[in-house]
């Protein structure tokens, strides 16, 4: 066996403190060449590949994939072969990011951080200043308390957070705080020794405060008294909780921790869906109609249709004449089919419409489009529709597949409700939600019949589209469906 | 909508149709990404095999020790990195446009115009692993230190340009700035000192289409080189993935600038393809598609299909020169992790020609405290 050499978690970003390895794109006993990508990493930056300072042989994965890691904690081992290049990074113990973190590490703010043998404070030397370290002693939390409550501590407990950004603010919350201490030499005295900040790293305080959990509350178990992201696991946890002391003077509310709660970062196609949605919301002005139709019509056709050879291998479903019914009902209304620019003070009618069609997919929300849907024939609408749906569902629609729509359904109907008020897909003037077809009762002819009946609900932004278009828009959309003969007039 | 081919060079706008921006017939282009030399009326360049051969190296160099630095940041070595993937031929042909004599001032990510001006590549690797603030001598390579505030560098460049005129040199200085940069008040500070004084400056702008995440339609409703006649000197748009077309261009502002006809506004219409520096992902605010379709511009591929249709180099030149990179790379890893982090007085050194007696005095005071330590201060 040759020398080891381990990779420790580098800061990839300016000041990250921790990764989390998304998939090894290596596994144990492969050979790997300088520069070869090792893993791919997720920090709150980015995702990234993590290439391999060494060449030689992976002898050991540290971390599984979906583990967060602390930077400077190695992740990697790699047998670089008989010799070691270069004599003094021979011994792995000796890489240049402070190691597995051994007492009281100071945060990593530059990429091959501090020195694993000065991960220790030194001792101050014996000598008569003013400081009040015990010399020689080990760097212990009660050796940090200064004689003076530190300027920004702006209280005895640390539930209240210090005014951090904003210069004046700070200031002045400083001045305000040493004026305060000046003016009052006995208040430390009376309060008796004033308790440290607790020791802990950011993300771990994070933690603390979403659990609610206070950390001058705990005794930590990590190395120089350092609170660790288990003991706030634990103290969350554990029964013997409390809530309040009598220190804390102003209860701070927690955030509800009911049973079973469950918190999920948002990340991916959900945060994207939150942005679009309310970017939406709230700059587009939104109206909604609704209209009942009685479909019977557009059902019995769409069996003969479905009974036709060029339909024999598309599926000939309800959205697919709702969809043909819009795109006639665009063509002769093609206000609808249009964007506002604010930047331009323009109103942009599309040439051309491209359909979009919200798909629910296992990742979330996402409406890719039909490009130039009005040019298709009925057929290849519904091999179009089948299409995107299915790549949609298989998480591979294309990114250009999710830009340039102009106008949008949306199949509230599959799900068996009945309609919604739907919100814009970002940029565009309209929007169709479709509900469940039910058989109901209907006025047909003069009698009370059972009919196939339908609700449609359209949203579009008042700033382009008034509501005599709107209604004029939605009222054909339903005309086609009630009645698709009609369809040879448009 | 309507999808513009790939092969469509008049028009190199990512994002097909993309509105923000009209088709280039201004764009002066020299060398089309498939390779074809095409001449422009204004702008001619007659360069022999050597020179072609040598400008193919500059790049393919340049473009590997970018490579080699973003991997040492991702291995921890280097605090961040600015990559310069893309722009190769827009700093490589300014670059090399430059007289011995002229001055360049860079942003903080020049490594390619460094790389024209003799700049050991270390001595840019120690800056950004934050060992020192840029080991090279300024004077000496006629290359400024780098300036990380956006668009400062523009009023030095024209001070500086203002005391060339000053003493009467016949040398010149140029400018670089991004797009993002063409935003700042100091940039439009510079130009306008720069015309009233007719300084001998150009204004080079590499258009990288994005300051940070802000695409630049939300930064101009004109195309950047026409903002040049507002200051009341000329504008040009060269392709900035065309080699021959920013030297050719450069070279003749520069030129201008020399002979007294004062500054000129160059914009490099190019494309950064990573990220703005390794804290940055720039997948949150490009499509993939638009990648895509600046891969088939890339500014070597065509010098390289060039070269060999009119077999001015063959393939033992590429091997050699690709040879020669890893070598490069080689040098620049080993430089890079082997440097000595510097003593914690270093900083003291540096500030003043002369260090004054406040300066000695905080200096002394530093070392005191370091010296109160066990085991001294390294």
């Amino acid at each position: 066996m040759g020398t080891l050499k381990q990779f420790k978690l580098p800061d990839v970003g300016e000041g990250l403190t921790e990764g989390e390895i998304l998939q090894w794109l290596v596994a144990v006993g492969d050979t790997v060449t300088v520069n070869q990508p090792l893993c791919e990493v997720e920090t709150a930056k980015a995702a990234v590949e993590l290439p391999s300072p060494f060449a030689g042989t992976v002898t050991a994965l540290l971390h599984e994939a979906g583990a967060t890691v602390d930077v400077g904690t190695p992740i990697i081992t790699i047998d670089v072969g008989g010799e070691a290049p270069d004599g003094d990074a021979a011994e792995p113990a000796a890489g240049l990011i402070g190691g597995a973190a051994p007492g009281g590490r100071t945060a990593v703010l530059v990429g091959y951080g501090p020195r694993t043998t000065e991960a220790r404070r030194r001792p101050r030397r014996a000598v008569g200043t003013a400081a009040a370290a015990t010399p020689g002693a080990d760097h212990s939390p009660a050796a940090d308390v200064p004689q003076r409550p530190p300027l920004l501590a702006t209280a005895p407990d640390m539930t209240t957070k210090p005014v951090r950004h904003g210069g004046l603010e700070v200031g002045r919350q400083a001045e305000a705080h040493a004026a305060s201490v000046d003016a009052a030499p006995s208040r430390a005295a009376e309060q008796g020794r004033r308790r440290p900040r607790p020791l802990a790293k950011p993300p771990v305080r994070k933690l603390a405060k979403d659990l609610g959990v206070d950390l001058t509350e705990l005794t930590g178990s990590g190395a120089g008294g350092v609170i660790t992201r288990a003991d706030v696991e634990a103290a969350a946890a554990g029964p013997a909780r409390v809530a309040a002391t009598a220190s804390v003077t102003e209860l701070r509310p927690t955030p509800a921790t009911t049973a079973g709660e469950q918190r999920i970062p948002v990340k991916g196609v959900r945060k994207h869906t939150a942005a679009a949605m309310v970017a939406s919301a709230f700059t587009a002005p939104h109206v909604t109609e609704f209209l009942t139709v009685d479909v019977t019509r557009m059902v019995k056709l769409r069996s003969r249709i479905a009974a036709r050879p060029e339909f024999a291998d598309v599926k000939v479903s309800p959205l697919l004449f709702v969809a043909k019914a819009l795109l006639l009902a665009a063509a002769k209304h093609p206000m609808v089919n249009s964007s506002w620019d604010e930047a331009a003070q323009e109103i942009v009618v599309h040439g051309q419409v491209n359909l979009g069609i919200a798909a629910a997919t296992p990742r979330g929300l996402v409406v890719p489009n039909v490009k130039d849907a009005g040019r298709l024939s009925l057929a290849e609408l519904a091999g179009a529709l089948a299409q995107l749906t299915e790549t949609a569902r298989a998480g591979r629609t294309a990114p250009e597949d999710m830009t340039g729509g102009t106008i949008t359904i949306t199949n509230v109907g599959v799900f068996g409700v009945d309609t919604g008020t739907p919100i814009l897909n970002p940029g565009e003037s309209a929007i169709l939600a479709f509900g469940a077809i039910r058989e109901m009762p209907w006025v047909h002819k003069g009698k009370v019949r059972p009919r196939q009946v339908t609700q449609l609900a359209l949203s579009f932004d008042h700033r382009i589209i008034d509501g005599e278009l709107g209604s004029r828009f939605l009222a054909d959309v339903g005309a086609l469906l009630s009645d698709p003969g009609t369809a040879l007039a448009f | 909508m309507s999808v513009s081919s790939a092969t469509e060079v008049v028009d190199p706008v990512p994002g097909a149709g993309a509105p923000h921006l009209p088709r280039q017939p201004d764009l002066i282009q020299l060398l089309t990404p498939e390779g074809q030399r095409v001449e422009h009326p204004e702008y001619a360049i007659d360069l022999d095999d050597q020179q072609l051969r040598d400008l193919y190296r500059d790049l393919v160099l340049v473009r590997r020790w970018d490579a080699e630095a973003t991997a040492l940041q991702r291995q921890g070595e280097l605090g961040i990195w600015a990559s310069l993937l893309g722009q190769e031929a827009a700093q490589v042909g300014a670059g090399r446009a430059l007289e011995p004599g002229d001055h360049a001032f860079p942003t903080y990510r020049e490594h390619g115009v460094a790389w024209t001006r003799g700049v050991d590549p270390l001595h840019v690797m120690s800056l950004f692993r934050g060992v020192d603030n840029g080991g090279w001598d300024p004077v000496a390579t006629g290359f400024n230190l780098y300036t990380v505030v956006i668009g400062a560098q523009t009023l030095h460049a024209t001070g500086y340009a203002m005391g060339l005129q000053r003493d009467s040199a016949e040398t010149a200085v140029l400018a670089f700035l991004g797009d993002g940069a063409t935003s700042q008040g100091e940039v439009n500070e510079a130009m306008i000192w720069a015309a009233s004084f007719s300084a001998p400056v150009v204004f080079f702008c590499q258009n990288n289409q994005y300051a940070i995440s802000v695409p630049l339609e939300r930064q101009s409703r004109v195309p950047l080189y026409q903002r040049a006649a507002g200051f009341g000197f000329p504008g040009v748009r060269v392709d900035g993935n065309d080699v021959l077309a920013v030297l050719a261009v450069t070279r003749a502002a520069l030129a201008a600038a020399r002979e007294g006809q004062g500054p000129t506004f160059v914009e490099a219409f190019t494309y950064r393809m990573g990220a703005h520096t390794t804290s940055d992902d720039p997948t949150r605010y490009r499509l993939a598609s638009e990648l895509e379709e600046w891969k088939l511009r890339d500014p070597i591929a065509r010098v390289k299909a060039y070269l060999s249709r009119s077999g001015s180099a063959d393939q033992d030149f590429f091997d050699a020169v690709e040879a020669e990179a890893d070598e490069l790379a080689a040098r620049i890893r080993r430089g890079t992790t082997e440097m000595p982090d510097p003593p914690g007085t270093a900083m003291f050194d540096q500030v003043y020609a002369e260090q004054t007696a406040h300066l000695a005095a905080q200096q002394a005071e530093f070392e005191a405290y370091q010296a109160s330590f066990e085991g001294g201060h390294r």
